[in-house]
């Protein structure tokens, strides 16, 4: 068990320690010209980014995020080539990869995770990964140096949570209901009462995903919670209008934050 | 050996539990649920009486002869498409229906390839007057139109699953997803031996009576265990079912897959759907899409424990082309006047293939389901052969 904050905890908790509220958006990689939409969420004040690798079977992800899986598989994308570019790009943030657990199976958990490593990428984040099933990796990737975030829903106990917020690294991905990724039009309350139920028993930044989709959202949400995570109302922004479109968007959830 | 409850939710090296963290409680919930009704006499009464006076159950074996003499060997059927519903699912769903009403939940969520667990499940929730809605990928709605409307006739509501492959992969990834956002209210009624712990187990174990009646029946027809079981395997339900009676006796279990299907014969472990087994996929873990005649059999994956069964030894799998199937299909319809499901008719294909082998030998086959579902599909593939072999369809 590392006692130091990896790259990406360190940049959520000086955020935080600047009074503070941190955006992580999240896009797709291999989706269009992902490489500057990466670049121009960084430039509109990205506290870090998640960056998809597409699975074939996304089952936590919502038709946006979907589309954008397919979209990338079919132009070719594997899960080396956007590992690859991240390693190439500067991109000037702490990066996290956020992929399903098969991807990282076949690849082979320790290349897996020195990969990560050698790219810079910090973090991992594999959804279908619960507590329970992450033995292996989690140590493949803490002896490469990389954190592994886990998530917290609020279908878990305290107990759970607080086994969640011990074993976690990065974050606290607290899930913010019950469904798959996906713009809603208002917050859901067990976004807030999760937010809160997370900074009750930690000091891991506690950021909130699924289902937070507009700034207005994610001020809501980071009334309590040190930041908000964004991925299918970005995609769906990248999908439309391009890396200036996900700047514009990042911006504005900057905004809110501040 | 005998299949006990896999340690940990593994069976080896393979199973778990690998889900989104919202469902981690509700598989832990579903487990504790299921292992206090299993061991409750009330529970195990009730879903036997439903068995014996709604299902139709014990299911008859039937002795092929005209069948065993042309292929010489002795053929025997466990006949499971007697069931109501046409199939064997009906065992699995009437067990996770009343589990379901002793939780508390008001809803079914299914998948379905074929349509035979749709059906069963949208007849169990029926019965018990749950609400049902059943996932279907939309190339299957369209070559099981008839088991749709069925679903709909009994008081379900049938999505179609129109990502991927949009066969029964697709239908599963979307039942996960509507359990991800209704886990407090629905139970997820899945139909095979798949799926996250306790799923694997719990399906093993509502379709033992399968193994456990073949077995008796066995008994007292040859005095002993055949010396082969033999069963078609998609996500492997009705196979694990009939093995599990036999698992710990000398008899060979052979499971028998679509070629365009063949997890084991074409797979590499890996991890899809909650839990590690034998998986289709390419170099990058993208899992790939099956492809048979026969929509129940068309998923990439299998069960774990048949991952289990085939890296011990203890079964064999085998794989045989969809040309196979349907020279077995018309062969059973005609020398025994039974028209199988082109499921089961994977097993006999491979049966006839391998009558050499098996040659002197008594061969238990289950037959997991009839073939009325797939009559329209086969009456069109079967006039396409017989215009392209210059048939005129009346004669053969």
């Amino acid at each position: 068990m590392s006692t130091e904050p990896g790259a990406l905890e360190a940049a959520l908790r000086a955020r935080r320690s600047q009074g503070g509220k941190a955006m992580v958006p999240y896009l797709t990689g291999g989706l269009g010209d992902w490489q500057a939409g990466l670049a121009a969420a960084a430039d509109a004040g990205a506290d870090a980014i998640e960056v998809g690798i597409p699975f074939s079977d996304p089952v936590i992800d919502g038709p946006v995020i979907q589309e954008a899986n397919d979209r990338a598989l079919a132009d070719g994308i594997t899960p080396l080539a956007v590992l690859d570019e991240l390693g190439r790009l500067d991109i000037g943030v702490p990066l996290a990869v956020m992929t399903y657990y098969n991807i990282v199976f076949r690849f082979g958990l320790e290349r897996f995770a020195s990969v990560l490593a050698e790219r810079g990428v910090a973090a991992a984040i594999l959804p279908d990964l619960p507590l329970e099933e992450a033995g292996p990796w989690a140590e493949a990737a803490d002896a490469a140096g990389v954190e592994t975030v886990l998530l917290a829903a609020p279908t878990a106990s305290d107990e759970r949570l607080g086994r969640i917020c011990s074993r976690t690294r990065g974050f606290v991905y607290g899930v913010g209901l019950l469904g798959v990724t996906g713009v809603r039009d208002e917050l859901a309350s067990s976004a807030v009462v999760m937010a809160g139920r997370l900074k009750q028993m930690t000091d891991v930044p506690v950021l909130v995903g699924v289902g937070v989709g507009t700034p207005e959202q994610a001020e809501e949400v980071c009334r309590v919670a040190d930041g908000a995570v964004v991925g299918s109302a970005v995609v769906r922004r990248m999908m439309d209008g391009g890396p200036a479109a996900v700047g514009e968007l990042v911006g504005r959830f900057r905004k809110a934050l501040d | 050996m005998t299949m006990a409850e896999p340690v940990g939710g593994r069976f080896g090296d393979f199973g778990g539990r690998y889900v989104p963290e919202p469902l981690v409680p509700a598989c832990e919930e579903l487990e504790a649920a299921f292992r206090s009704a299993w061991a409750d006499e009330g529970f195990r009464g009730e879903l036997n009486q439903l068995l014996a006076d709604y299902a139709g159950r014990p299911s008859p074996l039937t002795e092929c002869h005209r069948l065993s003499e042309d292929m010489g060997l002795r053929l025997l059927l466990k006949r499971e498409d007697l069931n109501h519903t046409g199939s064997h699912k009906i065992n699995n769903v009437l067990g996770q229906t009343l589990l379901a009403v002793r939780m508390g939940k008001t809803r079914l969520v299914a998948e379905t390839g074929a349509g035979q667990h749709g059906v069963a499940t949208a007849t169990a929730a029926a019965l018990l007057g749950l609400e049902c809605v059943v996932y279907m990928g939309e190339v299957d709605m369209e070559r099981q139109a008839l088991n749709v409307f069925r679903m709909q006739l009994l008081g379900a509501e049938v999505r179609s699953a129109v990502s991927g492959s949009r066969t029964l992969k697709d239908a599963i990834n979307e039942a996960m997803r509507d359990w991800v956002a209704t886990v407090e209210s629905s139970h997820y009624c899945l139909g095979s031996v798949m799926g996250p712990h306790p799923y694997p187990w719990m399906v093993r174990e509502l379709h033992r009576v399968i193994g456990d009646e073949a077995r008796e029946q066995c008994r007292q027809l040859l005095g002993s265990d055949p010396d082969v079981v033999t069963a078609c395997v998609g996500g492997g339900s009705n196979a694990i079912g009939i093995f599990s009676g036999f698992v710990d006796g000398d008899a060979a279990l052979v499971g028998v897959e679509p070629a365009g299907g063949a997890a084991i014969g074409r797979g590499v472990p890996g991890v899809v759907h909650g839990s590690k087994s034998f998986l289709m996929q390419d170099e990058h873990g993208q899992v790939l899409e099956a492809e048979s005649i026969s929509a129940g059999l068309d998923y990439p994956g299998i069960g774990p424990e048949h991952s289990h069964l085939a890296a011990i030894g203890r079964a064999r799998y085998e794989s045989v082309t969809d040309d196979e199937v349907v020279a077995a299909f018309e062969l059973l319809s005609r020398t025994e006047g039974i028209i199988p499901a082109l499921e089961p008719a994977h097993a006999l294909a491979w049966v006839s293939r391998a009558r050499g082998e098996l040659a002197g030998k008594s061969v238990l086959l289950n037959l997991s389901g009839r073939g009325d579902k797939d009559v329209d599909q086969m009456m069109g593939r079967l006039a396409v052969d017989a215009s392209a072999n210059g048939d005129d369809g009346r004669s053969g």
